[in-house]
């Protein structure tokens, strides 16, 4: 859980996982989940994907592109499961913010809880952008929130951040936690009203 | 914008306050909990020293690392991971005041099977739970939805989820369902035409009279898999079938107090005149049972419709998600899923492990054995459902036929517990996902079917129209002779 709460911008080099509709269960297999804390989850990431027959990692885009900080994916990317684990793992592993064409929406919740941007942008613009990776692995992407651009060589890519997500970020609000808890009196206002709940 | 939908309604009663971030703060009138997701979450919690808001508000029971072999299920569980996940989940409820619905409990299931048996699931509730088939609740006419850990946290910190609301689509189902047919194919079929991401800012509200005419559980299944098209949560306005549903059950109140309740599931339903985003029309008329023939749950015809090339799809991702899905399911354009050899029927989950889905799977399986070579798993969705079977002496005919007869628990939906596909293996299941890995083995292949056609496939070995098991007089069956009964 990030103190330094403003995220603005995030940057570093590049991993492209190509493919649509990625879903949370090829990010994060569930037989992965049976620990009590996320703090292994960043080597299960793409566990399946990542490994040839014999257990050994293969040329999957997370292993060339150790180090990475930006990942760029498709259309409909962690849809599936709800699990926390897929992004959970993605920013132990080192990701810091997301380029995509669209994002599964609870995977973009989570996203947000974790202070990871997710930017949306055109296919063109994607795919474009996950070529540049392949060409340049040592090239940096910048993802600028408030402006909702990615930035790489001289390109700038036009996208969309949620706003939800933008204002949470910017604003340094993201831990929802804190922020609803100082309402608490109010909850139990609108709690009492609800027909089904008894009096506590 | 919608207007005064069940869902507007149940939302401004449970919103709090609108946050800073643009979101509404919105009160959670029943969290469900599970092993898997809530750990790190309590965790959380007490790394902040904040206590449950409302311990009442709380259930919790095991599902996805559940043993459902009776003899596993003793303490220590000899998986240490499962042990270590299913202890840590009995601290955090007896520390925290929630009521646990554990082996011992004789209730203890899937929370999406288990909340709605006991009546804990009502119309007008909001309902999340760290699972993305919370949706399942919406059956009711509550809004349910599946949340991340952090969330789960904000939800035990504060009773609430920071959210933003979605559009409103109305899904009216109409003609009826023939012989054969059923709630798993109504939402197969709404899948398969507005996409596995067609939902996706949206929830659905399913109406008409296809959807009227169906029991609790058929509801339950069709709101299920609501996630599964894309969508954030689906429900049903409640009628007098949910009431009837809700009488008597344990968490229900009886008597004046189920009158005034229902004052309040009557004020909450979608107006005549309400305003949605959109409104889709399926019709379900002549619809055949339906399975799938790829590794998305949109990847879906009818049992002995052609398999379409990947070149009959418009969009760029459609073809290549079933360029990718022939070949993992080694299938060719053209042919139908009929005669598609299968080595393991699973019949139970979230989706379809309700009483009635043992029942009609009994029904085929009456005087009829398992193909050799099929290993035949039923599991029911909870102990509740279980017992209820066991009652009826609808698990003698599983286990005469020769399927295995579990103890309750998600099992090999996502084989989290000793329940898993073996390399290749293909398996007619009765479950939500076809994703490629889901039910434990990176090269197993799922074939999504209503539980009638799991039994079917069971009894012939292959994928088969599980119609031809309602005719008497059809004894000895081929996929040549299907596709004639089919036709
Ligand atoms: S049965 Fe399957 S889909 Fe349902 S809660 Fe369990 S794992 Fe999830």
């Amino acid at each position: 859980m990030a103190d330094e709460a403003h995220i603005t911008e995030v940057g570093g080099t590049g991993v492209p996982i190509p493919g649509d509709d990625v879903d949370t269960d090829q990010i994060l297999p569930a037989r992965f989940m049976k620990e009590v804390t996320f703090d292994n989850m960043a080597d299960y990431l793409f566990y399946d994907a990542r490994r040839d027959e014999n257990g050994e990692f293969n040329d999957h885009p997370l292993n060339r592109f150790e180090g990475a900080s930006i990942a760029v994916v498709n259309q409909n990317f962690g849809c599936g499961s709800s699990r926390e684990h897929a992004p959970q793992a993605m920013m132990r592993w080192g990701v810091d913010g997301v380029v995509g064409e669209s994002f599964a929406e609870i995977f973009r919740d989570n996203c947000k809880s974790l202070g990871i941007p997710a930017l949306t942008a055109s296919h063109e613009d994607v795919t474009a952008l996950q070529e540049w990776i392949e060409a340049n692995p040592d090239g940096d992407i910048e993802i600028d929130v408030e402006e909702e651009t990615a930035t790489y060589d001289d390109t700038v890519i036009h996208g969309n951040i949620d706003d939800a997500m933008k204002e949470a970020l910017v604003d340094g609000i993201w831990d929802t936690t804190q922020l609803m808890y100082s309402n608490l009196s109010k909850v139990e206002e609108t709690a009492a009203d609800l027909p089904y709940v008894e009096e506590v | 914008m919608s207007q005064n939908t069940l869902y507007d309604k149940v939302w401004e009663k449970h919103k709090v306050t609108e946050l800073p971030n643009g979101q509404d703060q919105l009160f959670i009138g029943l969290h469900l909990i599970h092993e898997v997701t809530s750990p790190q979450a309590f965790a959380m919690l007490e790394e902040r020293g904040i206590d449950v808001a409302f311990p009442e508000r709380n259930y919790a029971t095991t599902d996805h690392i559940a043993p459902t072999e009776a003899e596993k299920r003793n303490r220590p569980l000899t998986d240490d991971e499962a042990e270590n996940m299913l202890s840590a989940l009995e601290r955090n409820v007896t520390d925290n005041g929630i009521t646990f619905f554990g082996f011992e409990s004789g209730q203890q299931g899937i929370t999406h099977v288990v909340a709605p048996e006991l009546g804990l699931s009502q119309p007008g509730m909001t309902v999340a739970c760290g699972d993305s088939h919370t949706a399942t609740h919406g059956a009711f006419g509550s809004i349910g939805v599946g949340v991340g850990t952090s969330q789960i946290r904000d939800i035990l910190a504060t009773g609430c989820i920071a959210a933003d609301k979605q559009k409103v689509r109305r899904i009216n189902v109409e003609g009826s369902l023939g012989e054969g047919v059923y709630a798993k194919d109504i939402i197969l079929k709404i899948i398969q035409e507005l996409g596995v991401d067609g939902g996706v800012g949206h929830v659905y509200e399913y109406g008409g009279p296809a959807i009227e005419e169906l029991d609790m559980e058929g509801r339950l299944a069709v709101c299920n898999m609501s996630i599964e098209g894309g969508a954030r949560a689906g429900y049903i306005n409640p009628d007098e079938t949910t009431y009837e549903y809700l009488k008597g059950r344990e968490y229900v109140s009886e008597g004046d107090e189920f009158e005034q309740r229902k004052e309040y599931w009557e004020s909450i339903k979608s107006d005549e005149d309400a305003e949605y985003d959109d409104v889709v029309t399926i019709n379900i008329d002549d619809v055949d049972p339906l399975v799938t023939w790829g590794i998305n749950p949109g990847q879906v015809i009818e049992v002995s419709e052609p398999i379409p090339a990947p070149d009959s799809f418009e969009a760029r991702s459609d073809q290549e998600a079933a360029e990718r899905a022939l070949e993992h399911m080694d299938l060719e354009p053209g042919d139908s899923m009929l005669g598609y050899d299968v080595d393991v029927t699973f019949l139970g989950t979230c989706t379809n492990g309700r009483v009635s889905d043992f029942e009609v799977a009994a029904e085929i399986l009456e005087n009829n054995t398992i193909a050799d070579d099929v290993r035949a798993l039923a599991v029911p969705g909870s102990e509740t459902v279980r017992t209820e079977c066991e009652a009826r002496g609808i698990d003698e005919t599983f286990i005469e036929a020769g399927f295995q007869w579990r103890r309750a628990g998600c099992s090999m939906c996502l084989a989290m517990n000793d329940d898993s596909l073996e390399g290749d293996e293909v398996c007619a299941s009765s479950s939500n996902r076809n994703f490629i890995g889901r039910q434990g083995s990176k090269e197993g292949r799922t074939v999504l079917m209503s539980p009638a056609m799991v039994a079917a496939a069971a009894v012939e070995g292959e994928v088969t129209d599980a119609r031809r098991f309602f005719d008497d007089d059809v004894q000895t069956v081929s996929a040549t002779d299907v596709e004639e009964v089919a036709d």
